[in-house]
């Protein structure tokens, strides 16, 4: 029951304190879990980066549910993840009120004016982060292009695009394989 | 039903975006879209709060749209559904970890996958700069106005700062919401 606590007060502090989210996260979970708690040793976190990056959902509540799952089992899982929502959802509730007293002040229309173009910045950067980490093959670069066009100019569906190019993956993948080529 | 429309479409969100973060505006954006729930204004202005804000950016979406759209309780369901995804499967993995890890199947998607989120983010980075830029649609007469050349310029100084000085966002936003305020503030006098 201690540790269960524990889990959720741990994983509430995660969750108020990283902004951001994203990989922005992990640095803070590591000290948190594996040097504060030592609920996991430290190369589990990259068991952590690789679940994070190989399964859906926000990459915080991937975590937390694996933390809490790997250390206390069910109830432990949902107590994290509980844990690492409810900064958020209390938050975000309080500044919409305030957004919604605010929001047509002229000084805040302005505020958010510039701010606009940050968030442009902002994405370009993802983007770039993104794509440095990226596999470099021509393979790699074609599903790329192909996403992006039949995203930006045909509007199809995302989620549909994330299927069809993770079904080529894996069929790309295995034909490879029978070729008996290494997989890399 | 406006509850279960939030839930399922946040669902669907949680259930289909690999990599977090900003890997979840392309599909929260094709979302909101759809759903007529938000102006691509009101969109970027959530980004930059949910960026602004503690916690995970798509949990803060999900509470952020929820709210504007039904209420705490449109909030919880949106909550609920992209957490909802996540939680199942990690709980499903955890297990067979190891095995999971290893698996060619999940590394051939993910080859596959990879590539077509950094598409799909690059495709909401020209529609966010529509919006950013163009937000009165797009003509000659654009360029002649000064909101076209104030966004750039607060672009362009925020991109630099972000790339070559490594920023942080918070700051970046912060700044730029002060730029804003100073070219509204003086466009209003000039004019």
């Amino acid at each position: 029951m201690k540790t269960i606590l524990d889990l959720f007060l741990t994983f509430m502090k995660i969750g108020a304190f990283t902004f951001g989210g994203g990989y922005a996260m992990i640095p803070l979970i590591q000290r948190e879990v594996c040097t504060n708690k030592k609920w996991l040793k430290d190369e589990d976190i990259l068991d952590i980066i690789a679940i994070a990056e190989s399964t859906p959902g926000p990459i915080a509540i991937n975590a937390a549910t694996f933390v809490g799952y790997r250390v206390a089992g069910f109830f432990g899982a949902f107590m994290a993840t509980l844990g690492v929502v409810l900064p958020s959802f209390l938050i975000i509730t309080a500044v919409s009120f305030v957004l919604k007293a605010f929001g047509d002040l002229k000084v805040v229309k302005y505020a958010f004016t510039g701010v606009r173009a940050a968030v442009l910045a902002l994405l370009l950067k993802a983007l770039w982060s993104l794509f440095k980490v990226s596999k470099k093959n021509a393979v790699s670069y074609a599903l790329m292009a192909a996403a992006f066009v039949f995203a930006a100019f045909a509007k199809a569906d995302a989620v549909l695009i994330i299927l069809v190019c993770a079904v080529f993956g894996l069929i790309w993948t295995l034909l490879r394989r029978r070729a008996g080529n290494d997989i890399s | 039903m406006i509850f279960l429309e939030l839930f399922l479409a946040f669902l669907k969100i949680g259930a289909f975006t690999f990599g977090g973060g900003y890997a979840m505006v392309p599909l929260i954006q094709a979302e909101v879209e759809r759903m007529g729930w938000l102006t691509s204004e009101e969109l970027i202005d959530f980004i930059a709060v949910s960026e602004s804000t503690p916690g995970p950016l798509a949990v803060n979406m999900a509470t952020f749209v929820g709210i504007r759209t039904a209420g705490i309780p449109g909030a919880l369901c949106a909550t609920l559904g992209v957490c909802l995804p996540s939680f199942v499967i990690i709980l499903l993995v955890a297990k067979f970890f190891q095995k999971f890890k290893e698996s060619l199947a999940v590394k051939g998607a993910m080859s596959g996958l990879k590539p077509a989120v950094i598409g799909l983010i690059a495709a909401a980075f020209v529609s966010v700069s529509k919006t950013v830029f163009f937000s009165g649609g797009i003509s000659v007469s654009v360029f002649t106005g000064i909101d076209f050349w104030i966004a750039l310029c607060i672009f362009i100084l925020t991109a630099v700062l972000s790339f070559k000085k490594k920023i942080h966002p918070i700051v970046l936003i912060v700044l730029a919401a002060a730029l804003g305020i100073i070219a509204g503030f003086a466009k209003e006098l000039l004019t």
